[in-house]
């Protein structure tokens, strides 16, 4: 036997023998650690990823941002979503698009004449695809008719039903060559209408209106808009990069026509997708993106560091919406009338929901609608709106008589389960209950079961929003309209569907904007709508980071006009 | 042996057709419809849409068609990224997932075994009330808590030392993956110091470490070769799930540092009611599942030599 046989006299000396032993081990626990970091970080040396080049990078004028999703696609004919629209109006497009201040301007159509009957866009010889060849009307024709293909199954292609033949078409009635837009040799573009569409040089500047190569689509067979290198752009920027959930590479396209005044920064570094809100804000206290959104609870603090905070309105507006299906008690006009005179949009927004920039909702119409001249909301003004218990009550009275109830049934009200939805479900049920006495019951819903419900209407009030496509007092105008599909109170007025059609076809602006502002006054007086708020959103942005932009119409955010000052720090 | 992989196997194999078939019908009484959008869609709109997923056709028949596609390996188109097969998604996204899990694993194995064994030799003092007193909080503290609070001290060490030390959040080298895979790691290292801690209490009163003392054998190898290698065996029982619920349930932790995981695409795909991503995500995660019990069980044959696979 060696020495190596100890006594043990304790059970503290084996702890103590044993203890070293572990010691020991959590040493070589320690070394293979360090040595496994150390390898891995060899390895994915090897592979390349995240930068880190920082918010703002000066010398090679690129910034770094964070997006909230990855883009579910960019093949614009089938897009829906924001942050798809998002990229697509950075690396595209259109006839037509957007400046700075949401001014309409010319994009690859030089000039264009809206018709009674139909439109002719005059395209500029200058404008180029990504791989050099031109942008010629061929490729919007193509684009159109694969909107409209029964086979594409775009969500938005109802949005080209004013083109002649499109609903047909997308019902498969008639086959896609019919579709009233034709390439009159390789620069105009002719197009002719269902029916008049005063607001078509609006509409084109909607993504679903892009031009597509056809040759180049045919040869990604199926995968146009999959990966950065299945597309082409004719926008101020490429995506020359995209891993898919982790980050995209905007660079600035050298063959776009307008370079010299669209497009200032060189290299726009998605290298973050991200819905948490929080973390995004992390990444910017560690300067690591040029701007983040701010939520409510966020703004103390951020005012506290003086931070450079912007805001903007989204465009968006949020309402209360009864449901005219047959049984339903809010049909009758006295207990709608009774909600809304109970209703203070003011008292909710500045002293309940307290979310920065959101602004108390007065009409169906959002303030920047544009009216004839100027603003429609100036133009127009929307019937001021009091709030008023006392009467309010005395309207619920007379609806109890008309209902020949003792009772009123709870009412059920149907909500997103969003953090400022179930804000919005509870103060409405507070604020009716301790006014009118009213039960409300709430049905809080995920977003898809929300649609459904709505859809089904399966609710006496409903909670929801609506955001603009276009910019036109039609795109909140039409809502109500007794055959459009997403008036999910199906309300019905034969007056109200008269301006509706003014509204749609008109070629006197100013009689649309009267049209509009009758259906103002309905949407009021009949109490069909009561509106909560006009969303909006703040940002925090990095000094250096100038002209960074969030409009009404459009993208989430815009980036085509924003430039670098780094001697502001 | 070769008998018994072939079992396991096979029953694998019902174990995952099962869960697929489960998936399947729970999703599709799951209330809500995937083709809903803002926009109100007419009727052709939604009848294009409807053919081109085949939910125009009678459940059953779906079903069929589904397993029969599982069958050849295809899972199908997303309905939200229209142009990309779920069979890619889940190749690009899954290695992000798998590494960050393999390291949170890694991390939580070592340290649950050697705390836990810290533990145990140090019981009822005060290493041993530390520890458990953060093993108690690494239990409890959910996930989201501890990857905020983590990343916020990241920054404030950040501003502090004036420069970036490790990044905040995104995805590339392996810094991006040190915190993630700490954070990820936390409570399942927390449950391994746990239960080593009270196999190891078990083992030292046992039988045959009194006979390796009484018999005078050193303490450092009573401690390596009686104690830690019995003691270990719990362990590596739950190891094998916990494998797959670190790769699989990282979510949060994906989302809070901006990484591009099949965890987090596999929560947003539930919330927009992706169907075809919920079934081959589904799919993929059960069989990963049952994999990693089958190697464990493969594993103690070679660990435990009285365990034979039979």
């Amino acid at each position: 036997m060696t020495d190596e046989h100890v006594i043990i006299d304790s059970e503290s000396d084996f702890a103590r023998s044993a203890g070293k032993q572990l010691a020991a081990y959590m040493a070589y626990a320690m070394l293979a650690m360090f040595l496994l970091f150390f390898l891995l970080s060899e390895l994915a040396a090897m592979v390349g990823g995240s930068s880190g080049r920082g918010a703002i990078d000066g010398q090679s004028n690129a910034i770094t941002i964070a997006i909230r999703q990855e883009p579910p696609q960019l093949d614009h004919t089938r897009a829906s979503d924001s942050v798809s629209f998002t990229v697509l109006t950075h690396a595209m497009e259109g006839l037509l698009g957007y400046d700075n201040d949401n001014r309409l301007v010319p994009g690859v159509a030089e000039r264009w004449e809206i018709r009674a009957d139909g439109a002719t866009f005059w395209l500029r010889e200058e404008a180029r695809w990504s791989d050099g060849r031109p942008v010629t009307a061929h490729d919007f024709v193509f684009g159109w008719r694969k909107v409209v293909d029964p086979a594409t199954a775009s969500i938005y292609a109802f949005i080209m039903y004013p083109v002649e033949n499109a609903e047909a078409i997308n019902s498969g009635e008639l086959p896609v060559e019919t579709l009233g837009v034709r390439a009159v040799g390789d620069r105009v573009l002719e197009v002719s209408f269902e029916q008049p569409t005063p607001y078509f040089e609006k509409l084109v500047a909607f993504q679903t209106f892009l031009p597509v190569n056809e040759e180049f689509y045919e040869a990604t067979q199926g995968r146009y808009g999959a990966d950065a290198d299945q597309m082409l752009y004719n926008g101020p920027y490429v995506v020359s990069e995209w891993i898919h959930s982790a980050s995209m590479l905007w660079e600035k396209n050298p063959l776009y026509w307008n370079k010299d005044n669209v497009g200032f920064i060189n290299v726009i570094d998605v290298a973050y997708i991200t819905e948490d809100v929080n973390a995004k804000l992390n990444m910017f206290k560690d300067g690591q993106i040029g701007d983040t959104q701010l939520v409510a609870s966020m703004l103390p603090s951020a005012m506290e560091q003086r931070w450079n905070i912007e805001r903007f309105m989204e465009g968006s507006i949020f309402w209360v919406v009864s449901n005219f299906r047959d049984g339903r008690i809010t049909r009758n006009y006295n207990l709608r009338r009774a909600l809304q005179l109970s209703l203070d949009p003011v008292e909710f927004v500045y002293k309940v929901l307290k979310e920065p920039g959101y602004m108390p909702g007065t009409s169906m119409f959002p303030y920047w609608i544009k009216g004839a001249e100027g603003s429609f909301r100036q133009e127009h003004p929307p019937i001021e709106h009091i709030p008023d218990v006392e009467k309010a009550r005395e309207h619920l009275e007379l609806a109890r008589q008309e209902l020949g109830i003792d009772e009123f049934p709870p009412l059920v009200l149907l909500a997103d389960d969003t953090p400022v939805g179930s804000i919005t479900a509870e103060y409405l049920q507070a604020s009716f209950a301790r006014h009118l006495g009213l039960e409300i019951r709430i049905d809080k819903q995920i977003f898809k079961q929300r649609l459904l419900k709505a859809e089904a209407g399966e609710f006496d009030i409903l909670v929801n929003g609506w955001s603009p496509d276009y910019d036109d007092a039609l795109t909140f105008g039409d809502y109500f309209a007794s055959w459009n599909l997403s008036n999910r109170g199906r309300y019905s007025n034969a007056e109200l569907d008269r301006n509706v059609r003014i509204g749609q076809t008109s070629l006197d602006s100013a009689e649309r904007m009267r049209a509009f502002a009758e259906i103002q006054r309905i949407a009021y007086e009949d109490a069909v709508v009561m509106p909560l708020y006009e969303r909006g959103w703040s940002f925090v942005v990095d000094p250096r980071l100038k002209d960074f932009n969030r409009r009404v119409v459009g993208p989430e955010v815009d980036y085509r006009f924003a430039y670098i000052d780094v001697n502001d720090e | 042996m070769r008998w018994y992989v072939a079992k396991r196997i096979l029953q694998g194999l019902v174990t995952v057709w099962f869960i697929a078939t489960a998936t399947f019908f729970a999703m599709h009484s799951v209330p809500g419809d995937p083709l809903l959008n803002d926009r109100a869609m007419s009727p052709e709109i939604r009848a294009n849409l409807e053919a081109k997923y085949g939910l125009d056709q009678p459940l059953a028949r779906q079903y069929l068609v589904y397993m029969g596609n599982l069958l050849r390996g295809d899972l199908g188109i997303s309905f939200v990224h229209e142009n990309q097969s779920v069979n890619d998604i889940i190749r690009e996204r899954f290695p992000v997932s798998a590494i960050l899990g393999i390291l949170a694993i890694i991390i939580a194995a070592v340290g649950g075994v050697l705390w836990g064994a810290l533990t145990a030799l140090y019981r009822n003092r005060l290493p041993d009330y530390i520890i458990m007193f953060l093993v108690i909080l690494g239990i409890s503290v959910p996930s989201f808590v501890v990857a905020a609070l983590s990343q916020l001290t990241l920054v404030t060490l950040n501003q502090a030392v004036g420069v970036s030390l490790l990044p905040v959040a995104g995805w590339g080298t392996v810094w991006h993956m040190l915190v993630p895979a700490l954070v990820l790691g936390l409570s399942t290292m927390a449950y391994l110091t746990r239960l080593m801690r009270s196999s190891m209490l078990e083992i030292a009163h046992s039988d045959y470490v009194r006979t390796a003392k009484s018999k005078g054998l050193p303490p450092a190898r009573i401690f390596t070769r009686h104690q830690l290698r019995n003691a270990i065996l719990p362990v590596i029982t739950v190891l094998g799930p916990q494998v797959a619920i670190i790769t699989t349930g990282g979510f949060v932790v994906e989302m809070v540092f901006a990484i591009p995981g099949l965890g987090r695409f596999f929560v947003e795909a539930v919330q927009q009611l992706d169907y075809t991503v919920i079934m081959g995500t589904t799919v993929f995660y059960g069989a990963f599942l049952v994999f990693m019990v089958i190697v464990v069980d493969l594993l103690y044959g070679f660990i435990d030599p009285r365990i034979s696979l039979q």
